[in-house]
């Protein structure tokens, strides 16, 4: 009886390991972090780092704004690219889709999100990044470029095609699945007789979604959005490959830019102390701004 | 034009567009096969798995990379399988319906959303720079990281799903709760939380960023896990980045099998979750 109580206790400890590991995993990375930006906090403060555009290896004076304005910018480009094809690959399987061929075809998506980064980066870099120099810049050069104020954005620069715009679309691919799936699980949420009662009423397919599904579901798809964007905020191996990597003004959409996953993956390895704590205090950004994005895209979902 | 040709042809409209979106998806994922197949088979052959490296000048295969990145997979999945599947018995079992249980998987959903190279640089300060060197232990650590949250939470919605009237069963027939969740509840969920870690498995088997500061690379046959060790997807990174064509093409032949294991993993787990439900 007693080495059942003692097993029992025991068991009860093991999963408490277990449960304690997440809690080691995730303070110990916020401690780690804050602790190694040390140095950087010190000598940058907080409001400085920020709003600092330098990178100088030589002066050791090192500022995150290149690298935040970089990894929001792409993270928002990619939204904006996957988000429509996303939901209308949601539309196509909830709606349209034969029941037959459903699964093949969200299994095709999803498998699309299940392709590691590292080699969405050597597509990137090999196939997408030379057709789009050819092929895709020139055009948006001559149709935006001459345009008064915008114009000199769209212009179209010879860096290999390696720049912000390529690497928010190949953002946009890997969360493609990702934004497809989280909208079919608010859409599949809507009950079936609401959707029922519209096409009673003689709504097309279409007109039940705007008035039926979306009001109903947006709420979890918005939020399904947000959580994606947190994904292409912190995604390295593909943007490191075809964001150029150059600490430089960003001159135009077509510019060899930064992100902050693109400095680290690149120089960490090489980096002196300073430079080091710099990089854990961009690190650190990244932490809380994957934070902050995901407590919003939770609270949305929750109220749906 | 009668009245309501208006709202037909707009619906028409947008289901046709929406049907055009899941054809360019379904494009994208045969785009960029097509092309890892065109540029892989070229330079696949037997010797990338069998050899050691060569130089630039061709020839010579990934064996250590390929053996590497097995060994620190096994690795992460004995230490972050258990804790992972611990971790959502707790979360289940014991904490059911109380406070610390939701607090628990916030935590999960938040070291589930961590970008990996922020795990790669949190092992980094942990077990490289304290040991002075990367290591395949903090290669193998990161990846074990990565997993634990994912294996969780599979675990967690696995173990919610059995009734829990089984469990009364059990207990009133005797059993202490943590011979019922040993004997009863893991056997009616098992095929589920097996899923979740092939899942999880075939999430790190792919992973670069998390291996690049820990367990970095090495050019020579090494599995000790004391030293650096070669992984297949950090050597694809640094080779494709190289000058040198013959690398370049080995890094898409590694890309390849890389790619055909996950994906293949990937189907299998899903396909599993099928046959059980």
């Amino acid at each position: 009886m007693r080495a059942k109580k003692a097993a029992n206790f025991f068991f009860f400890l093991l999963t408490c390991l277990g449960a304690g590991s997440l809690v080691f995993l995730t303070a110990g990375i916020l401690v780690t972090l804050v602790v190694e930006s040390q140095p950087g906090m010190e000598r940058f403060g907080f409001i400085q780092f920020i709003l600092s555009r330098d990178w100088n290896y030589a002066q050791e004076a090192f500022g995150a704004l290149r690298p935040l304005t970089g990894t929001i910018l792409a993270a928002v480009f990619a939204v904006i690219l996957a988000t429509p094809v996303a939901i209308g690959v949601a539309v196509f399987l909830t709606e349209l889709c034969p029941a037959k061929i459903k699964g093949a075809i969200a299994l095709a998506i999803e498998l699309l999100a299940a392709i590691p980064s590292v080699i969405y980066g050597l597509w990137g870099l090999f196939v997408l990044a030379p057709f789009l120099e050819k092929y895709f810049q020139p055009i948006v050069g001559k149709i935006f470029g001459g345009l008064p104020w915008i114009g000199p954005y769209f212009q179209t620069q010879m860096a290999g095609g390696l720049n912000l715009v390529t690497a928010a679309m190949v953002l946009g691919v890997m969360i493609l699945p990702f934004i497809a799936s989280l909208a079919r699980e608010g859409f599949a949420q809507v009950p079936e007789a609401l959707k029922e009662s519209a096409y009673g009423l003689g709504a097309t397919c279409w007109e039940t979604i705007v008035a039926v599904v979306w009001p109903t579901s947006q709420k979890a798809v918005l939020g399904g959005i947000i959580m994606a964007s947190g994904r292409a905020l912190g995604e390295t191996m593909a943007v490191a490959y075809v964001i150029g990597n150059r600490h430089g003004a960003l001159e135009s959409l077509f510019s060899p830019y930064v992100t902050i996953t693109s400095v680290i993956a690149n120089e960490f390895n090489e980096a002196g102390p300073i430079q080091m704590s710099a990089l854990f205090y961009l690190t650190l950004a990244l932490f809380l701004a994957n934070l902050i994005v995901l407590t919003v895209a939770k609270r949305l979902m929750r109220k749906s | 034009m009668k009245p309501h040709m208006g709202r037909i042809w707009r619906n028409r409209l947008a289901l046709t567009l929406a049907t055009c979106s899941a054809l360019l998806g379904l494009a994208l994922l045969f785009i960029i096969l097509y092309d890892i197949i065109r540029h892989g088979l070229s330079s696949l052959n037997l010797e990338l798995l069998t050899e050691d490296p060569a130089g630039p000048m061709g020839g010579g295969g990934l064996k250590g990379a390929f053996l590497g990145q097995g060994l620190l997979t096994l690795v992460a999945t004995l230490v972050g399988a258990p804790l992972g599947v611990l971790a959502g018995t707790y979360i289940a079992e014991y904490g059911r319906d109380k406070k610390i249980s939701k607090a628990f998987i916030s935590l999960c959903d938040l070291a589930m959303s961590l970008p990996s190279i922020v795990v790669g640089i949190f092992v980094y300060s942990l077990l490289v720079k304290p040991f002075g060197g990367f290591n395949g232990w903090a290669g193998a650590a990161a990846l074990a990281i990565i997993m634990i949250p994912l294996v969780t939470r599979t675990t967690e919605t696995m173990l919610a799903m059995v009734p829990w009237t089984l469990r009364e069963a059990a207990l009133a027939l005797g059993s202490s709760y943590s011979q019922v969740i040993i004997k009863i509840v893991y056997r009616k969920a098992a095929s589920g939380i097996l899923t979740g870690i092939l899942l999880a498995i075939a999430r790190v088997a792919g992973e670069t960023a998390p291996l690049m500061f820990t367990s970095f690379n090495n050019n020579h046959f090494e599995l000790a896990l004391g030293k650096p060790v070669a992984s297949v997807t950090v050597t694809v990174f640094q080779y494709a980045g190289s000058p040198y064509e013959t690398w370049i093409d080995q890094a898409w032949a590694a890309a390849l099998v890389v790619t055909v294991v996950v994906l293949l993993l990937n189907i299998l787990g899903r396909l599993a979750v099928k046959w059980r439900f």
